[in-house]
């Protein structure tokens, strides 16, 4: 589903040049649940950013479903990302002058499918990850927790083939992201790929392999049964 | 490309954006896009109408809707009694004044005069003879009078003297004009014409701004004709007042076709308006058209700035649309429909004030300028326009920033980055 080959990021800084990504090269297959670990300022979220088409790799290819992404102009990039991805990143990234139900409708509109569609899809979606009394609430009404359920929601509703998540329960309490990593387990089980960026030791036990990263290179990768 | 899905998709953006953004923020936008749609027809309307004013006032205080005038050839109109029975039987008209014009000279203080060195108290004026219920029938004129009172039929020996004759009224020194010193009702002046001497009691000042009232002395018709010896009843001037909704032109035409063109000039009030009046009507327009494109400047860089300021400090929002598959095409459209939403509003409470309020208010209080009774111009068609160059202007001052923002790199605008 995914190759990337010889991948390179780096910085500029001025005169200086800071090299994050050191040629990785990575696969991840379809309904695999693979997260990514590693120290701070080892290079895990700019990894995922580039496989997420997100940002422009230094070098290296970046194959998703065969196709060379290099290849890809700036539209798209974007088209991909609406059609086969989903994202959840760690601040929610919700539209605070939508509400919930309006921020997980959008892409499917952009989808071209049908308000009235769009928005029942989108109404099941926050009903699987329990928000079905909020659909009416804005971000700014709602949790931490409940505003990451949210932008799950939106991750999910299209039916993304790969869904990212970049350090999803950072900003959760305990018991917030246990519920988040209970709708990972769930997508998982259904057989929803799932890349995911976390430093938390008890939350990557959900996955089926953790790739660990240590200054920009692949260090250790581990295959478990998901807990 | 712009798509009927990124249409879709940009109205929806931008309806959200606006519902839930600041009131006031949202009000003082719209307050600038209305006082930009107000400098932008008023303006000009204003400049145009103060001498619209003056074209209103010579149609409604003497030429009225037709004006039959002496050739330049002739010394009066021929045959104006049966030119006169033609006007009074066509159905259009609602009434007819006819006037006999004379040079002549006036003067005052004669009689406290002791120095013969002393130079006589005399102006030069056009010596009108009317009929005064006709002529305040067409013209209106009675309510023009200042000191004193309107003539009668019966007042023989009396006279209306314009304002610009009185030097009360008028005070400049020039040498080639001159007017009359010490001149109120009561007064005796004499006037001559063609030689006669007529010593007349003036019954009245006259003051409008019409220079064809102002700077004439008006007598009852039948006094004027018995001094300048005229006892065939031709007139000098024939002005015609339509009923409401008749087209000048029609009667001009039908004038025309009866052979009155060829014994005088038959004009409606636009074809006797001088051509340096139309001169300054086009130049005022013109300046008013410079005056309104520098508002149409400031209002396309506050929309700019208003833009600008709200893509940058969305910019994160915006690249969190783009990462979840929003195109930039349709982000610059949500952006473009606000800066229409902007504008539109602007426009459409400026259309309100100003054919609501403004224009009927300025109509029925005209601003009171020195030569004019300055209205506000503001036809409907050149409104649309300036509104639709608002528009246009408007949507461009707010697409550039919105392209500038969107254009960013994705994950530098999620991230903040620079």
């Amino acid at each position: 589903m995914i190759e990337v080959q010889k991948l390179k990021k780096s910085f500029k800084d001025g005169e200086s040049t800071t090299e994050v990504l050191k040629g990785i090269d990575f696969v991840a297959k379809s309904g695999e649940f693979i997260a990514i670990m590693g120290r701070s300022g080892a290079g895990k979220s700019t990894f995922l950013y580039q496989m997420s088409l997100l940002d422009e790799p230094t070098e290296g290819i970046i194959f998703i479903d065969k196709i060379n992404t290099q290849t890809l102009s700036t539209n798209e990039k974007t088209d991909f990302r609406l059609s086969l991805f989903g994202y959840i990143f760690q601040d929610y990234a919700l539209l605070p002058e939508m509400t919930a139900l309006e921020n997980v409708a959008l892409p499917l509109l952009m989808q071209n499918i049908k308000e009235k569609e769009a928005l029942a899809k989108a109404s099941d979606a926050l009903i699987k990850v329990g928000l079905g009394k909020r659909l009416d609430n804005l971000p700014s009404q709602l949790s931490g927790g409940e505003q990451q359920r949210v932008s799950i929601a939106r991750a999910i509703a299209h039916e993304p083939k790969i869904l990212f998540a970049d350090e999803p329960t950072a900003n959760l309490d305990n018991e917030s992201s246990r519920m988040i990593m209970e709708i990972f387990r769930d997508l998982h089980r259904k057989g929803q790929t799932i890349i995911m960026v976390t430093h938390e030791e008890e939350f990557s036990k959900n996955a089926e392999r953790i790739v660990h990263l240590d200054d920009g290179r692949i260090v250790k990768e581990i295959i478990q049964k998901p807990q | 490309m712009f798509s009927l899905l990124n249409i879709r998709i940009g109205f929806f953006l931008a309806k959200r954006q606006i519902r839930r953004s600041s009131r006031w923020t949202t009000t003082l936008i719209i307050f600038v896009m209305f006082f930009t749609f107000l400098n932008l027809v008023v303006v000009s309307g204003i400049l145009v109408g103060l001498i619209q004013g003056a074209i209103d006032a010579v149609r409604t205080h003497y030429t009225s809707d037709v004006i039959i005038s002496t050739l330049s050839n002739k010394t009066y109109v021929e045959n104006s009694p049966e030119i006169i029975s033609i006007v009074k039987s066509l159905p259009q008209v609602e009434a007819v004044t006819a006037r006999y014009l004379e040079g002549g000279t006036v003067e005052a203080n004669y009689k406290t005069r002791t120095d013969e060195k002393e130079k006589p108290n005399t102006a030069t004026a056009s010596i009108t003879g009317i009929d005064p219920v006709a002529e305040d029938s067409v013209s209106g004129i009675s309510k023009f009078i200042i000191e004193g009172e309107y003539l009668t039929p019966q007042d023989y020996d009396q006279v209306l003297v314009g304002s610009f004759l009185v030097e009360k009224y008028l005070p400049i020194d020039s040498p080639g004009f001159s007017t009359l010193r010490n001149v109120s009702p009561g007064t005796k002046i004499r006037i001559k014409v063609h030689g006669v001497e007529r010593e007349v009691t003036v019954k009245g000042i006259i003051k409008a701004k019409v220079d064809e009232v102002s700077l004439r002395l008006f007598m009852i018709d039948s006094q004027l004709k018995s001094i300048i010896g005229r006892n065939d009843y031709n007139v000098d001037e024939i002005s015609i007042k339509l009923k409401p909704g008749v087209d000048p032109s029609i009667v001009r035409d039908i004038l025309k076709r009866n052979g009155v063109d060829r014994v005088a000039k038959v004009q409606t009030y636009t074809d006797a308006q001088p051509k340096f009046i139309k001169d300054m009507v086009n130049t005022f327009a013109l300046l008013g058209n410079m005056l309104s494109s520098i508002g149409l400047v400031v209002a396309s860089i506050t929309i700019f700035i208003v833009i600008f300021i709200n893509a940058i400090t969305r910019r994160k929002f915006i690249g969190i649309l783009k990462g979840i598959g929003i195109n930039e095409r349709t982000i610059e459209i949500s952006y473009i429909f606000q800066s229409f939403f902007y504008a539109f509003c602007g426009s459409l409470i400026g259309i309100v004030t100003l054919y609501v309020f403004l224009q009927p208010a300025i109509a029925a209080h005209p601003i009171d300028f020195p030569f004019s009774d300055g209205i506000l111009v503001a036809p409907i068609g050149g409104t649309m326009l300036r509104v639709g160059l608002l528009m246009i202007t408007t949507i461009i001052a707010g697409f550039i920033p919105a392209r500038m923002i969107v254009r960013k790199n994705t994950l530098d605008s999620i991230l903040g980055r620079n």
